[in-house]
């Protein structure tokens, strides 16, 4: 079953950007795209946990601000020859409204 | 019995369904009641209308004759005011009360009017009708107009009353026209063609208040103080279903008139089509699942099955030459495949987005004569992988021309400047060429082109290559990144040359292959538009490591590090125990003396931010800029106020220096040092700018680095006064900003330009120099902490904080 929390307005986050979602169990990135998309992924960095939401956003990407590992937003794998993946929860965009899966605070606690 | 049906609206929608009516021979006793004074017309034909290619007469659907003919009843410009479901009656606004079996809305939309001050003056108008239409083409050529709203209405709107002579600007609220439909790209190029029709357009651009006199609209204000004139404004902002009528009349509603698949309302006698209804949580604003909704409620009414199925829907813009095409979805990303063609030459782009082998979306503009053939492969889904190589030029491509990576250079105007040192435009490139020159060499030799400082030697070779053809192999250079072929040279004469104020007018112009850039060429883009265009363009935060968009080093575990201006390392106890406090209050691990003299204060949360720099903006300080590709510290020794060798105040023109270089973006990091007399306690003979005091004056000496290479400085010029030592510093950073490449420190630069090009540079053109670099610190010199403590405080906390208990 999935149950959608509103989070917050899209245009809280700038298009190209991102800005965290704190939970007990650790910062969520939340990301919007150039073409107003947005994605959750896990904020911490597969190569040394660097804070992805701080990151420059191009196409569905994020190139991470600490040694520039590129990490797709929609898959949270690692692109080129760097290996690595982060988790991501499902996000969508409705009314203006950013949703995420109540899902994702479960995977959190039990993880 | 023949069943009565009334029909409410006499719009786009349900003159297709009475067509299809009447051509099965449906048995109904049909009554067709419209608010406008006249029956169906084609309402989309407005445009051409307006601009004057079209007559109202030609864009009639059906006349009365028609009406007649099949035994219609009309009654135009009547409204019907209610509607009683129990008793099957629908009631007009005078007052006639008329029996129905089955009723069919087709009231379409209402304009959305944005309630701003003034919004209700005389001629404040939308684009919905004949009426509008009339009096925008009423406005003689000596009116002006304003068009709030930058989509396809309001862009019609405005080419339209271009084309009769108004004076029109457009004003969007987004970065770029038509967002909804078109990447930034096409936006771009859109912008231009309307641009070169004479329209005016401001993006970005927020409306305040609509300004009147006497009743009448006068101007409208934007939030930024500017005012337009005008004597109509046009809003082409969007557009509401009309569901009043049906909503008054118990109907199932929601954004618009709840239908299912067959058009039924929640009242089975009663259907809906057009622009009023929602199906399945979505809204229309085209016509073409409008005629299917029509198709299938005709049906409904004949009680055939038939089911209304949402398709993929396209756009195009019916303004004269401008040609673009937009259909599915363009976004990219990963999992899809982004082609994309520019030729700048002819103003044309083109991008697919794939996935999965099958194209998703496309973007066109300049060339759309293929886009009904892309947009058939979007709806059929077809497989292109055997076509993919060929894909983007279109179905008649058979083996033709590859992409030309000298296309951005061969499209240059001849007049455009290819060598700034000696201004030298392309046209006497290729004249040379065409008297003979045909190497690198020779047209150094006849021009003077690229025999100065160098930068633009791949320009004048592309010149060579695009002239001379197969006769002329360039030599290669590195380019930006993947995303295009050109060095960072020549983007950056492009950009003076062809005055690119923004990013997607790069992209296009100098044949970008990606859609939007990445990461290694967004920052130096960004940089070279700021650095050549600081009034026109704006920063943009998003194209910058985070450093420099948080002003705040992050550290390796996410924290920040806050180093506050120390002005050329002088501090006071007053200063000091603000941060000592700082440093307590926000419970900082470490604070550091640094090697620029200042201190450090690292470990600081990304939330706590706004927080300190307030603190420390209450104590007098700013931002030490010490995360920027712009001017760090200028380190100083104590000179004549204490120093028994001192020969001049190295420690207050230090100073100065400080507060007239602060807030400069450069291309790399940009230090300086004063030292009291050659003993150099200030280390400024290892600065990217050193100057060394003498009895005489000042030796002003640039190029050192004490990094990864160690260099010593090497001498500029020296100069009596340290007002001239000041200008001197100013012409020099300027050079520096407008010719280097992005993230070459002053060393990098010198030894591809060369010193005695420098000092050229700065003595022939000083004042000139000293006067760019003011005008853009206008503009930059500011403290970015206090402006992001006062409006971007909230930008720095959470989005949102969950706790498992808060979602449940
Ligand atoms: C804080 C400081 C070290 C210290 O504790 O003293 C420092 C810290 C960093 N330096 Fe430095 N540099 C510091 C003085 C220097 C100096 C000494 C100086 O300026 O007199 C040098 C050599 C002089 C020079 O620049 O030529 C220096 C040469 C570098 C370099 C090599 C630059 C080069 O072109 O070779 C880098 C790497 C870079 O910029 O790409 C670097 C980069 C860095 C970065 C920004 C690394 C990074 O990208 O994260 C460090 C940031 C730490 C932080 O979070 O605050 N730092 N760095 C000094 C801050 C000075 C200030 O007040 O602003
Ligand atoms: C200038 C312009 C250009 C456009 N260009 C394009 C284009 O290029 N491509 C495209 O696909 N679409 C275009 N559109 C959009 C397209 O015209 C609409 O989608 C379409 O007209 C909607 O049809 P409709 O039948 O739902 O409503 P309408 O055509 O708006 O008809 C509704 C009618 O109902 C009447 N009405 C409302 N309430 C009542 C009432 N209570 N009693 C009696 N009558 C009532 C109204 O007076 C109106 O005449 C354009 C629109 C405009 C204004
Ligand atoms: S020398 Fe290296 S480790 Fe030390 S501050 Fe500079 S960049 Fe960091
Ligand atoms: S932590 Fe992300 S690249 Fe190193």
């Amino acid at each position: 079953m999935s149950a959608w929390i509103d989070i917050a307005a899209l245009e809280d986050i700038p298009a190209r950007g991102a800005r965290v979602v704190k939970t007990s169990l650790g910062c969520v990135a939340v990301f919007r795209t150039a073409a107003d998309e947005v994605f959750a992924l896990s904020n911490a960095c597969p190569h040394k946990a660097g804070p992805l939401s701080e990151g420059i956003v191009h196409g569905k990407s994020v190139t991470c601000p600490l040694h520039n590992w590129v990490i797709s937003l929609e898959t949270g794998e690692a692109q080129g020859a760097d290996e690595g993946r982060v988790d991501t929860y499902p996000a969508r965009v409705e009314a203006g409204r950013i949703l995420l899966d109540r899902s994702f605070l479960n995977a959190r606690s039990a993880a | 019995m023949t069943q009565k049906l009334i029909v409410i609206g006499a719009g786009m929608a349900t003159g297709r369904m009475l067509e299809k009516l009447v051509e099965a021979d449906a048995d109904y006793d049909i009554t067709l009641i419209n608010g406008e004074p006249r029956g169906n017309y084609n309402r989309i034909m407005l445009s051409p209308v307006l601009s004057g290619d079209k007559t109202y007469a030609e864009i009639v659907t059906h006349d009365d004759a028609w009406y007649s003919e099949h035994n219609i009843t009309t009654r135009f410009g009547t409204f019907i005011a209610g509607i009683d479901r129990a008793a099957q009656t629908v009631t007009t606004d005078s007052g006639d009360v008329l029996p129905y079996d089955r009723l069919v809305f087709g009231t379409g939309s209402n304009p959305f009017m944005i309630p701003l001050p003034g919004h209700d003056l005389e001629g404040v108008i939308a684009y919905r009708d004949l009426e509008d239409t009339e009096r925008m083409m009423g406005l003689g050529s000596d009116h002006k107009c304003v068009v709030i709203g930058g989509g396809l209405l309001g862009l019609e709107a405005a080419a339209g009353m271009a084309a009769r002579g108004v004076d029109v600007t457009v004003v969007h609220i987004m970065g770029h026209l038509m967002e909804r439909q078109l990447d930034e790209a096409a936006g771009y190029l859109l912008r231009k063609a309307l641009v070169d029709k004479g329209i005016t357009v401001k993006c970005s651009a927020n409306s305040k208040e609509i300004l009147g006199e006497n009743g009448k609209v006068r101007a409208l204000l934007l939030d930024d103080g500017t005012e337009l004139p005008c004597d109509l404004l046009v809003m082409a902002v969007g557009i509401r279903p009309n569901v009043k009528l049906a909503q008054d009349a118990g109907l199932a509603v929601g954004k618009g008139i709840h239908v299912d698949d067959q058009m039924v309302t929640s009242d089975e006698n009663v259907l809906a089509v057009g622009e009023c209804v929602e199906h399945d949580g979505a809204i229309f604003g085209l016509v073409a699942p409008l005629y299917d909704q029509a198709s299938v409620a005709a049906q409904t009414l004949m009680k055939t099955d038939a089911t209304f199925v949402q398709k993929e829907l396209s756009t195009k813009l019916k303004v004269t030459g401008c040609d673009l095409f937009s259909a599915g979805d363009f976004a990219d990303g990963d999992g899809r495949e982004d082609i994309v063609f520019r030729d700048p030459a002819r103003g044309v782009y083109r991008r697919l987005v794939i996935e999965g082998n099958v194209v998703i979306g496309a973007v066109m503009y300049g060339d759309t004569a293929d886009s009904n053939w892309f947009f058939g492969l979007i709806k059929d889904k077809t497989d292109i992988s055997e076509m993919r190589e060929t894909l983007i030029f279109g179905p008649a491509y058979q083996g033709g021309a590859p992409l030309d990576p000298l296309a951005a250079v061969a499209a240059l105007p001849l007049d455009a400047e290819i060598c700034g040192c000696n201004g030298i435009c392309k046209g006497e490139i290729v004249e040379a060429i065409n008297a003979g020159a045909t190497d690198l060499g020779a047209i150094k030799a006849t021009t003077k082109a690229s025999a100065s400082c160098g930068t633009c030697t791949g320009l004048v070779e592309q010149v060579l290559a695009s002239t001379l053809g197969d006769d002329f192999v360039i030599p290669a250079a590195a380019s930006v990144c993947g995303c295009t072929d050109m060095t960072h040279e020549d983007v950056r004469r492009m950009i003076k040359s062809l005055k690119l104020t923004s990013m997607p007018a790069v992209w296009q112009e100098c044949g970008w292959k990606t859609s939007c850039g990445c990461h290694v060429c967004r920052p130096a883009l960004n940089f070279y538009l700021l650095a050549d265009w600081p009034l026109e363009y704006q920063d943009d935060p998003q194209s910058r490591f985070i450093n420099e968009r948080k002003h705040a080093n992050i550290q390796k575990d996410g924290t920040y590090s806050v180093v506050p201006r120390m002005w050329g390392g002088v501090t006071t106890p007053g200063e000091l125990r603000a941060i000592a406090d700082a440093a307590d209050k926000y419970m900082v691990p470490t604070v550091k003396v640094t090697g620029g003299q200042r201190i450090d204060l690292l470990g600081v949360k990304g939330e706590d931010l706004p927080n300190i720099w307030a603190d420390l903006n209450a104590a007098g300080m700013v931002s030490g800029y010490a995360y920027s590709k712009g001017l760090r510290t200028v380190k100083t020794c104590v000179g004549t106020d204490h120093c028994r060798f001192g020969t001049q105040d190295s420690t207050g023109l230090g100073i100065k220096l400080e507060k007239t270089l602060h807030g400069a973006w450069t291309p790399h990091k940009l230090k300086l040092g004063v030292s009291g007399c050659p003993r150099n306690c200030a280390e400024a003979t290892c600065k990217d700018i050193g100057i060394v005091c003498v009895d005489s004056g000042y030796q002003i000496s640039i190029g050192g680095a004490a990094g990864m290479d160690v260099k010593e400085t090497e001498l500029l010029v020296q100069v009596e006064t340290e007002e001239d030592a000041i200008a001197v510093i100013k012409a020099i950073t300027q050079l520096y900003r407008e010719n280097a490449k992005y993230l070459d420190r002053i060393y990098k630069w010198m030894a591809k330009v060369g010193l005695e090009w420098i000092k050229e540079r700065v003595e022939d053109e000083r004042d000139a120099l000293v006067e760019r670099f003011e005008l853009s610190q206008t503009i930059y010199r500011h403290d970015p902490w206090a402006e992001h403590a006062t409006n971007k405080a909230q930008s720095y906390q959470p989005l949102a904080t969950l706790s498992l208990e808060a979602a449940e």
